[in-house]
């Protein structure tokens, strides 16, 4: 199929769009680049590399501190990004939006902060068998501190999770609830919604793991009554080592700072501290100005093309992907849930995950191999790894096929 | 032959492939099923060398004053990057071998093209050739 009739069959220009991302013309071994490594990081239209460049050549002083008019601009600017962030996910107030290095130091400021003071020895932490290690490690490391311990939510063969568990889980002694909303390894869409709500009838918070949904789907925080939501800007066709941390006002009032420094102050004398009201009791240091520029940059991006548009287009690629890649001999997918994003997981008998992403490298073809930082979810898959092809709306169906070619010639060579 | 002489070997038998990737990497592949197997008994997990994606287990005996290898993996290119070491380094002292330079591995114009953590994996096995060989040569110091 040409990119012309899959532009028509889909509202959006796929062929247009990709001109946006200047890396996309890019040849890798002498071949067309493939990129098929979303999941790890989406590449950046020129709106954001140019928002990031136009900060440099016109907008660079620091925020928050200076009387001078650059400064005030910038203040405004950057204010403006997380005002954007906020009405992107449709969070109550832009003070619940807090900036942070991205996925990684979000979840590790709540586990600090949130279990200094909530969690105690013989409290429960509920997580998921699917979880990144981002999302898994800092509740280990504080359940390890304070003698807590960490439920884990099993899953079926499909790689959706068992609800009916989640719910005998779920008692008095559980102090909060940390899951992904899409898993990178599988591409489940989690039913957070309904998590979080049967979370909230016993009146425990629940943090969401949004790294891999941002790209994919709407989210809109006051529907699903998220506690806490955590992302990175890299992964959303932003810039990287920028990141957001929405947490609810109430929790973030209570909560303490947890890394202080320039800027999360009231008042310091060497007696005591007064910190700073939100957002900015929580951004210590000079923040990541062009990040948060670029962030903004992105969501507009995505916004003018449209969540819903995307959506539906990746929709088609991920039903063309499963269709196409289904069809090659000994080539097993790996996550099959109802409710799925494009992320597609794939082992091969008798070939290792590794030797087959080599093989494909040296055909232009990115993908990621290995256990994507879900160690335990490849145990229980009993796999060492997989290859996983995660697809955005600038993928095409022709790429699906240069893929499955590249796959075929790698177990030609390979078995 | 010496180290560097069978390093000379294996350059002049990658340079025969020019720019042809696929015939470099079928032939590594090929090196790979060949590669001297380590024994079933010693296929354990403190064998196994870190900073590899795939698995690559590695074992060394003192014969007749020389260190030789035995390995496994379970990736084929893995496979046959180890054979290859183990065709240039097994079977010699453990002098020979700690002073080993390895300037093959730039020169056959493959390694550049490994992913790191194959690459990390390389490094982290050309390591523990070398310390096997120095806790040889220690033994045979302290005996």
């Amino acid at each position: 199929m040409t990119i012309e009739t899959i532009a028509k069959n889909s509202t959006l220009n796929i062929q247009k769009l990709r001109q946006d991302f200047p890396i996309l013309s890019k040849k890798v071994n002498g071949k067309p680049l493939v990129y098929l490594d979303n999941g790890a990081t989406a590449q950046k239209p020129k709106q954001v590399i140019d928002a990031i460049s136009n900060y440099y050549q016109t907008q660079n002083a620091n925020v928050h501190r200076g009387v001078h008019q650059l400064s005030i601009e910038i203040t405004v600017a950057y204010e403006n990004a997380r005002t954007t962030v906020q009405k992107h996910l449709n969070a109550a107030f832009s003070k619940e939006i807090i900036f942070t290095s991205g996925t990684t130091e979000s979840i590790n400021l709540v586990a600090n902060s949130f279990g200094k003071k909530y969690i105690k020895a013989g409290d429960e932490i509920i997580i998921s068998e699917m979880e990144h290690h981002s999302n898994i490690l800092p509740w280990q490391m504080l359940c390890e501190e304070k003698g807590a311990v960490l439920k884990i939510i099993p899953i079926n063969e499909k790689g959706e999770l068992l609800i009916d568990e989640y719910k005998k889980l779920l008692c008095g002694k559980t102090k909060i609830v940390a899951v992904t909303h899409i898993s990178n390894t599988l591409g489940t869409i989690n039913p957070v919604k309904e998590i979080i709500a049967l979370a909230h009838e016993k009146n425990i918070p629940v943090l969401i793991d949004g790294a891999q949904a941002l790209p994919h789907i709407k989210v809109d925080l006051q529907d699903l009554d998220a506690d806490f939501y955590c992302f990175g800007a890299h992964k959303i066709f932003g810039p990287s080592g920028v990141g957001i941390l929405y947490g609810k006002e109430k929790w973030l009032n209570e909560m303490p700072p947890y890394k202080v420094g320039g800027g999360t102050i009231k008042t310091v004398t060497f007696e005591k501290t007064e910190y700073a009201d939100l957002p900015l009791k929580f951004e210590a240091g000079t923040p990541n100005i062009e990040g948060g520029i670029g962030l903004a940059a992105a969501i507009d991006y995505v916004n003018e093309i449209g969540l819903e548009n995307i959506g539906a287009y990746e929709c088609e690629l991920l039903e063309y992907a499963t269709k196409k890649l289904s069809a090659v001999e000994g080539l097993r997918i790996i996550g099959t849930a109802k409710e799925k994003a494009s992320v597609i997981s794939f082992v091969i008998e008798e070939v290792h995950p590794l030797d087959v992403g080599t093989i494909l490298d040296k055909q232009g073809i990115a993908v990621r191999t290995g256990h994507h930082c879900t160690q335990p979810l490849m145990e229980h898959f009993g796999i060492p790894g997989t290859i996983r092809a995660s697809l955005v709306f600038y993928n095409t169906k022709e790429e699906i096929d240069v893929l499955v070619n590249g796959i075929q010639k790698a177990i030609k060579m390979l078995k | 032959m010496s180290i560097e002489e069978i390093e000379n070997e294996i350059v002049e038998e990658f340079e025969l492939f020019g720019d042809d990737w696929e015939g470099k990497y079928e032939h590594l592949i090929d090196l790979g099923k060949h590669l001297p197997l380590i024994d079933k008994q010693y296929k354990t997990d403190d064998r196994l060398i870190n900073g590899c994606q795939s698995k690559v287990w590695l074992h060394s005996e003192l014969k007749d004053e020389k260190v030789v290898f035995t390995a496994d993996s379970d990736a084929i290119i893995t496979k046959g990057i180890v054979a290859l070491m183990i065709r240039v380094i097994s079977g010699h002292t453990t002098d020979e071998i700690i002073n080993a330079q390895l300037k093959f591995i730039n020169k056959v114009g493959l390694i550049e093209h490994l992913s790191p953590t194959r690459s990390n994996g390389l490094v982290s096995m050309i390591k523990q050739m070398k310390l096997d060989a120095l806790a040889y040569k220690q033994l045979k110091t302290l005996n």
